[in-house]
Order: C-alpha cells, then sequence, then structure tokens
C-alpha cells in the first residue's frame, strides 16, 4: 500500500522535474538563438563603420601621394614664381624663439571691449586650468590671444622633452593611460552624472598619460587641446603626452580639425593653425612606464627600434605631415627633375615600405602608375596654374631652388628610415597572423603579428605594448598573449551606443586595473536590442550614402550583369556587384535585407532600388552633370582637402578659378574626364552669394547628402527577424 | 532526373554562400578560420536553433583532433551543410514556448514575478549566466507591474527571431 502510492508520488515529482527541465532548455535555446542573432547585426554594424572610416583614410593617403606625384613633375622655376602646390608643402621652418614670437605677436592682439571668456596668465597655475576646463563646460569661448599664447608656451616646453617620455611609478603612484578623447570625457561628465566612472583631473597625484588623437572627431577638439596643453603646462611631470596620427595637418584638413579653427577664429585661424603645426611636430612619440611597458599611439613593426628613434630630430622627421614622405628635389645638370618616390609606400606588391634613392643617371619608377598621358594634361595645367595663381602671401617663403642655386643632393636612405620608425609608430595595427606587412588599408604604417611583438617586446626588455588607434567595442582588447593592449576611450565613437570607452590605471605592480563606461544615461536604459537597433540604422545610413554616391558605376556594373536587360538581377550577382564597386569587404547578403526592401522570386529590380536609396540633391541632375554630380559626392572629403589648400588665405572663399583648378586636379587624380562646360555650370549655380566666390563651407553643406526617406521607429521590427538568411 | 538535380545543386549552392556569408562575418583575419567560441552564433544565425547540448556534439565534429581554438570553414562547411538539408535544430514555434513558460505558471496567472524566472532560468536546464538574465529581464519584465507578461514577451520576440 505505503509503497504503492509512494512510488507514484516519485513517479510524478521525476516528470515533473524533467518537465521543468525540458522547458528550461527550450527557452534557453530560443533565448541564445535571439541574442546570437543580435551579436550578428552587431557585428555587421560595426564593420561597416570601421571599413567606411578606413577607405576614408586610404582616400586620404590616395590623394596625398597624387600631390606628391605632382610635385615630382614640375620643372625648376625662378624665385620670382609662386607655385600653387609647392608653396602648400614647403614652409619654411621657423625655429627661433624669438623669431616664432615675432611672428605670432600675440602682444598686440587685444581683446575686445565684450571680451567674456575665460583670461589666462602665464606661469598657469592649477587653478588657471580647472578654471579653463569649467569655462568650456559653458561653452565660452577662449580669445585667439590666449590660443596662440598657451601654444607657444607648450611649444617651448615639449621642445625640452626627448622624444621617448620617461616615467615611473614610484612612490605608489597609480598612473593612468588613456586612447583617444579622454579628455572629452574628463570635462563633458559632471562628476554627479557617474562619480564611479569620473578618474579626476590631472595632478600631482594623478599622473596621465595621454596616447594620441586629441582632435578630429566632435565639435570641441581646439578646446580639448587648450585643456590638454594646459595640464601640461601646470603638471609637467605628471601628464604625458603621446603624438597620434591625428596630430598631423594634412589629416586635420580632411577630418574636420581645420575647418572648426577657421569657424571659430575668423581672424587669427590661419596662425593659430601653423602654430598647432609646430607643436603637434613636437610632441613626443612614445612612454615607457617603468622601463617595462611601452605606449605608442598605433603599433610597431619588424624595424622599429627605439634607440633610433630616441636619437631623430622628431620635429624634423614629421615637420607637416607623417603622411608626406621626406624627399628632396634633385635637379640634373640638365635642370630637369628626375621622377622618384612618391607615396607613403604603400604598394601591394612590395613588401619593404622603404623606397629605393634616387640614382642619377637612372630611371628610377614611381611606385604609383600614373599614365603618361595624364601626367602630361597634369604639366600642361600645372602650367597654367602657375600663371594664373600669383600668391602674395608673404609669409610663405618658397623653398623652390633658384637657378643659381646649383646645390645637389639626394634623399638619404637615412632620413626615409627614421620618417618609416616614426609612420609605424603612428599607423600601425596588431593582426592575429604571423608576419609584418603594409598596412594598406589605412594607407600607412603597418599589420603586425604576435611574432614582431614578441621580437620587438624582447629586444627592448618590455612587458607589455599598450596602444590606441582602433576603436574597440569595450573600450579595451588584448592581443598577441596579452601582449598588445587597445585602449580607446571615446566612447559612442561612431555613434550613440555603439561602444564603451576605457582607460586603464596602473600602479607599481603594473597590473592594468581597467574602468568602462558608456557616456550617454539614456544608453543605459537601453535594451541590447535597442541599442544595437539605433546603431545599425546609422550605420545603415551612412553605408546608403555611399551607394548613393557611387549609383553611375553600380547602374553600370549592374546592366552589364542584366543578360535578359529586363531590369532585374539575382541577389547573388547584386552582392557580388555592389562588391566589386564598392569595395568595402562587408557581407552583402546579410545585409541585403536593410538595404534592399523588395524582393521577387529572388531577383531585385535595381532601378527601383536606386529610387528607393532616395537622397535629395540640391541640385537638379541632368544628363551631363550626372556623372560630375556623383564624382562630386563621393569625393566629397578629397574636394574640401583641396579646396582648403587651395584657400591660402583662408578666408574660406575660393574664386570661380580656382574652383576649376580644384576640379582640375581632381580629374587628373582621379583620371576621369571632366568638361569645363560642366564644371562651370556647377560653379554659377552653387555661387549662392551671386559674388563671384564660392563659400566652401555652404558648398559642402549643400552637398551633404540628405536622406529623404528616415527610417523612424514603427520599421524598427523591420530590422529585426528578416536579417536571418532565408 | 536531370532537373531535380539541378535544383538539388543550385540548392546545396544557394546554402553554401549562406553558410559561406555568416562564416565570413566572423572571420577577422580573412583566413577561413572562426574562433571556437563564435561557432556558436553563427550556426544560429544561419536559422538554427540547437541546445548547448546539440551544439557540443556539433563541435565535436568540426574541431580537430587537437583543439587549436580555431575552426576551419572546410570542417564547418559539410556538417553544416548538411545540418541546414536535415532542417535540424528547427526553431521552436510561439505555442511549444508558451507551453514552457506555463510550466512554470503552474496557476495560469497569465505572468511570472521576476525572481521566479531568474530562479528557474539560473538552475535548470543550461543555466543563464548572470549577464544573459540581466538582458532577458530588462527586455521582458513590463517596467510599471514589475511582472513577465509572458505571452507579450513571446509574441514580441517572436516577430523579431522567427
Amino acid at each position: 500500500m505505503g509503497c504503492g502510492s509512494s512510488t507514484t508520488t516519485v513517479d510524478y515529482s521525476l516528470k515533473k522535474s524533467e518537465r521543468a527541465m525540458k522547458a528550461a532548455i527550450l527557452i534557453q535555446r530560443w533565448y541564445r538563438r535571439y541574442t546570437a542573432h543580435l551579436e550578428v547585426r552587431r557585428r555587421c554594424t560595426w564593420t561597416i563603420f570601421q571599413s567606411i572610416e578606413y577607405s576614408g583614410e586610404q582616400d586620404q593617403i590616395k590623394l596625398y601621394n597624387f600631390f606628391s606625384s605632382l610635385m615630382d613633375h614640375f620643372t625648376p622655376s625662378n624665385t620670382k614664381e609662386r607655385d600653387l602646390i609647392t608653396s602648400i608643402f614647403s614652409e619654411k621652418e621657423i625655429n627661433e624663439e624669438m623669431e616664432l614670437e615675432k611672428y605670432y605677436d600675440f602682444e598686440n592682439i587685444h581683446l575686445s571691449e565684450g571680451y567674456k571668456g575665460p583670461h589666462l596668465c602665464f606661469p598657469l597655475t592649477a587653478s588657471h586650468a580647472a578654471a579653463l576646463v569649467e569655462a568650456f563646460r559653458h561653452k565660452q569661448h577662449l580669445h585667439a590671444r590666449y590660443v596662440l599664447q598657451l601654444l607657444l608656451e607648450t611649444w617651448k616646453l615639449l621642445k625640452l622633452m626627448p622624444n621617448i617620455n620617461r616615467v615611473s611609478t614610484c612612490y605608489n603612484k597609480e598612473i593612468t593611460v588613456c586612447g583617444e578623447q579622454m579628455i572629452t570625457f574628463i570635462y563633458c561628465i559632471s562628476l554627479k552624472i557617474c562619480p564611479s566612472w569620473h578618474n579626476g583631473l590631472p595632478s600631482v597625484e594623478k599622473p596621465y598619460i595621454f596616447n594620441g588623437d586629441y582632435v578630429d572627431r566632435g565639435k570641441d577638439s581646439i578646446e580639448i587641446l587648450m585643456i590638454l596643453f594646459a595640464f601640461l603646462l601646470v603638471y609637467p611631470n605628471q601628464v604625458h603626452l603621446n603624438r597620434g596620427n591625428h596630430e598631423d595637418y594634412i589629416v586635420n584638413l580632411r577630418y574636420g580639425f581645420t575647418k572648426e579653427v577657421m569657424q571659430k577664429y575668423k581672424v587669427h585661424g590661419k596662425k593659430i593653425l601653423r602654430l598647432l603645426q609646430i607643436v603637434f611636430s613636437w610632441l613626443p612619440l612614445a612612454t615607457i612606464i617603468d622601463q617595462k611597458i611601452l605606449i605608442i599611439h598605433g603599433g610597431i613593426s619588424r624595424s622599429t627600434d627605439l634607440d633610433v628613434i630616441a636619437t631623430i630630430d622628431r620635429h624634423k622627421v614629421c615637420y607637416v605631415s607623417a603622411v608626406k614622405q621626406p624627399k628632396r628635389r634633385k635637379t640634373t645638370r640638365q635642370g630637369q627633375r628626375q621622377p622618384g618616390e612618391c607615396c607613403c609606400g604603400i604598394n601591394r606588391n612590395d613588401s619593404s615600405p622603404v623606397p629605393s634613392t634616387y640614382r642619377s643617371g637612372s630611371d628610377s619608377r614611381p611606385l604609383n602608375s600614373i599614365s603618361k598621358g595624364v601626367r602630361l594634361s597634369v604639366d600642361k595645367e600645372l602650367e597654367r596654374c602657375r600663371k594664373q595663381v600669383g600668391l602674395s602671401d608673404d609669409t610663405r617663403v618658397s623653398l623652390l631652388l633658384s637657378e643659381s642655386d646649383t646645390e645637389q643632393y639626394e634623399a638619404s636612405e637615412l632620413e626615409n628610415a627614421e620618417w618609416k620608425q616614426v609612420v609605424d609608430i603612428l599607423w600601425s595595427d596588431p593582426v592575429n597572423q604571423e608576419g609584418c606587412i603594409p598596412n594598406v588599408v589605412r594607407g600607412g604604417g603597418c599589420y603586425f603579428g604576435p611574432d614582431v611583438t614578441k621580437e620587438v617586446l624582447e629586444k627592448h626588455n618590455f612587458q607589455l605594448l599598450i596602444r590606441s588607434h582602433e576603436c574597440k567595442q569595450d573600450g579595451y582588447e588584448f592581443c598577441h598573449n596579452r601582449k598588445v593592449l587597445t585602449i580607446f576611450s571615446a566612447s559612442n565613437y561612431y555613434e550613440e551606443g555603439s561602444n564603451r570607452g576605457a582607460y586603464v590605471r596602473m600602479g607599481p605592480d603594473l597590473i592594468p586595473h581597467f574602468v568602462q563606461y558608456q557616456s550617454s544615461k539614456t544608453t543605459r536604459k537601453l535594451t541590447m536590442r535597442q541599442r544595437v537597433s539605433r546603431v545599425e540604422r546609422s550605420a545603415i545610413r551612412d553605408l546608403r550614402e555611399q551607394l548613393f554616391a557611387h549609383r553611375c558605376d553600380l547602374l553600370r556594373a549592374f546592366e552589364q550583369c542584366d543578360k535578359t536587360k529586363k531590369g532585374k538581377i539575382s541577389l547573388n550577382d547584386w552582392a557580388n556587384t555592389v562588391e566589386s564597386v564598392m569595395q568595402l569587404g562587408l557581407p552583402w547578403r546579410i545585409l541585403r535585407s536593410q538595404l534592399v526592401p523588395n524582393t521577387t522570386d529572388g531577383h531585385i529590380d535595381y532601378q527601383a532600388w536606386f529610387e528607393h536609396l532616395a537622397i535629395e540633391q540640391p541640385i537638379k541632375e541632368t544628363p551631363q552633370s550626372s556623372s560630375l554630380l556623383e564624382t562630386l559626392y563621393r569625393n566629397r572629403s578629397n574636394l574640401e582637402t583641396i579646396f582648403r589648400l587651395i584657400d591660402s588665405d583662408s578666408s574660406g572663399l575660393i574664386s570661380f578659378e580656382e574652383f576649376r583648378q580644384t576640379w582640375k586636379l581632381l580629374s587628373s587624380h582621379l583620371n576621369t574626364e571632366i568638361s569645363d562646360q560642366a564644371i562651370s555650370d556647377l560653379a554659377r549655380s552653387i555661387d549662392f552669394n551671386k559674388d563671384g566666390n564660392i563659400d566652401i563651407n555652404e558648398f559642402m553643406e549643400a552637398f551633404r547628402l540628405v536622406d529623404r526617406n528616415p527610417r523612424c521607429p514603427k520599421h524598427a521590427l523591420h530590422y529585426f527577424g528578416s536579417f536571418c538568411l532565408t | 532526373m536531370a532537373e531535380e538535380r539541378e535544383i538539388a545543386e543550385a540548392m546545396i549552392s544557394e546554402i553554401h554562400k549562406k553558410i559561406t556569408d555568416a562564416f565570413d562575418v566572423f572571420d577577422h583575419e580573412y583566413n577561413k578560420t572562426v574562433d571556437v567560441r563564435e561557432i556558436g552564433t553563427i550556426i544560429r544565425s544561419l536559422g538554427c536553433c540547437p541546445s548547448e547540448g546539440e551544439l557540443h556534439d556539433i563541435l565535436a565534429e568540426i574541431e580537430d583532433e587537437e583543439p587549436t581554438g580555431y575552426i576551419n570553414f572546410d570542417r564547418f562547411l559539410p556538417t553544416m551543410t548538411k545540418v541546414l538539408m536535415e532542417r535540424r535544430y528547427r526553431p521552436i514555434p510561439e505555442d511549444v514556448l508558451l507551453q514552457a513558460f506555463e510550466v512554470l505558471d503552474q496557476e495560469k496567472k497569465g505572468y511570472l514575478m521576476p525572481e521566479q524566472l531568474t530562479k528557474f532560468m539560473s538552475e535548470e536546464g543550461e543555466p543563464f549566466t548572470q549577464e544573459e538574465m540581466e538582458e532577458m529581464l530588462s527586455a521582458a519584465v513590463d517596467p510599471d507591474k514589475n511582472v513577465i507578461l509572458y505571452k507579450d514577451y513571446v509574441t514580441m520576440m517572436a516577430v523579431e527571431a522567427p
């Protein structure tokens, strides 16, 4: 009796727990599949942002290579001629303190009556620096006079510093190492919102190492720099700065820092920018903690040698830009220029980026292949440019050799080797594959593998390499058997919610302690799904812009694919074609559902798709102008760079003629044909003020692509399940 | 017969492409290998819904004899193709999922307390990590009533991940 009923009871309870287990597994299975989907979406979104960003960097370098090659084809002119491109590249170095002060003459820059911004007096004290932070938090504007003064004092200090800072953790001090934009975080976030994240301002008790890239993101780069330099001046032994690849004049032209300065400082902007160039070139290149930890912005290469780096003249090696390879002009007895190296040494087939030197009498081929036809037309154009442009800017002193100057000299291998040391440090990225190959994605530096890390760290007896340069989802990431640490301090780098930022603290035990954060209050309350969607929307928007900017090429390619000429192609062909045109290396099949809303039995109507991409344009497109406009959209950044280079007086205005010259240059670079008529028409239509000049900023604003169909929240569900590859 | 074969081949080709794309998302070095810890995510993104145990079985098939921490594409492709062709580990229909929740909700109230679900998910079956639990709760808990209306939750999630 008793046994019988207890058996039944036991049976029943067994069944029950088995049921519970099965139910649990069911729910868990289902849930884990859901999060896997989110993870894939997040990963794709990341790839989109990153590939667009890096292809922009690569673009930049290509443009610069183009300029360099143009220079190589100049015939020597006499000193009276001012040359458009040469004057951009050659600046007389003003190294003497007296000369600099005289040039910048900030004493005579008077503060206006109504100036309500912060006042600085030197030597700076801690309270000045803190007050500056507060002033910027309240959106105040620092007068040009103080900016120049601050920069000058910073320069004087930096000049005294070696190429490599050496820092010690004695006195039980914890050192904080930050990557990009840590300073923004410090000054943006008030203590009330996130006390646990806030590390505090630099002080004697709180040493900091800032690992480069202080500018070019966000709207407050100049303010960030001012704070950084202010603290450097107040605590020169506790604040250590490394140079990043964005502390670079040419990079700044493209990425917005130059524009920001010119907008905020209309009268003195140019002086400020020039002084900044000098200050950037004097930033130290590396920091070492306790002779055990190396901190640099980018990475290393097999040839990285800190002893060499310690001895170079850093301000000369990369005076204007790390992007620009050093060369000296060489004139033969006939007075003809030799073609020479013209790129940052990046060539897919060439594994050694160090270029060959000039050899007298022999023809050294440029690594870029620019067709002879283009070269000739470029020559002609430059002749015309030279004749038309008479720059009367007396602050620029051309380094052109005069006819009487018969000195001949060669670019030395040593110079190039030194230059490469610096570029590698600022631009390289670690990868998991062994070896060391040129970093073709960025256009500068290397991809270095775990073997290179081991070799270089062992050579110098280091235990860890800390670097920044790459955005990481969680703010930091180890690789190469925990021998390389990437620290990235700018949270929400690509978009609100895209990533966390992090910084690292270390005491004398040199064990890293990480602090991660995400600097938006609202982000924390969102679920993972909402965060992923939001970032994803932003990435897809950027991607659609890119696609739209390439639609002529895409259309042509689709038409080639469309054998039946019915206006449709298969999904497969669509994915392959898009990749061959865009070259972004993205998973197009996975992204397809978000880019192409309607498909009929596995085929896409590509004309309809372009209409769907629907971007509003400020100018009516005609058959003649359509390819011009597309070139414009696609090369907006390049155009802007060239404009700003041409705009020699930094007025923000360029004449029609300069506009035309820009287009000619660009079309040579791109190897395309752009008719004069089309350019004139375009110029006239964007002369918004009708005064014969084009305002660069207005122009760039007008051609910022405006999305006619912004996705609204109710479509968010669209992005969910249809992500699956069915 | 030939036509049938053609159709079958086309289907396999499509499947191969899907698998390749999913794999490539996680192939960071572009050398046709992925970290073994990502295999679960990849398989799930292809529409399968295996349990952790079933995942383990798949891994046993595709891992090298000496596990390196990486999975090669040429080991992954044939196994995954078979999985997709045989339609293994299909997703769970909504009503079955609801029944699973109802196992917890004995009184058929229509909702669960967060503590209940947490205990259940963290102790039974293939337990959730704390992170997984927190994430699920953040989306599942009705902020006003502080309960989990599981029917609504399932409906919402089902639309998003068929």
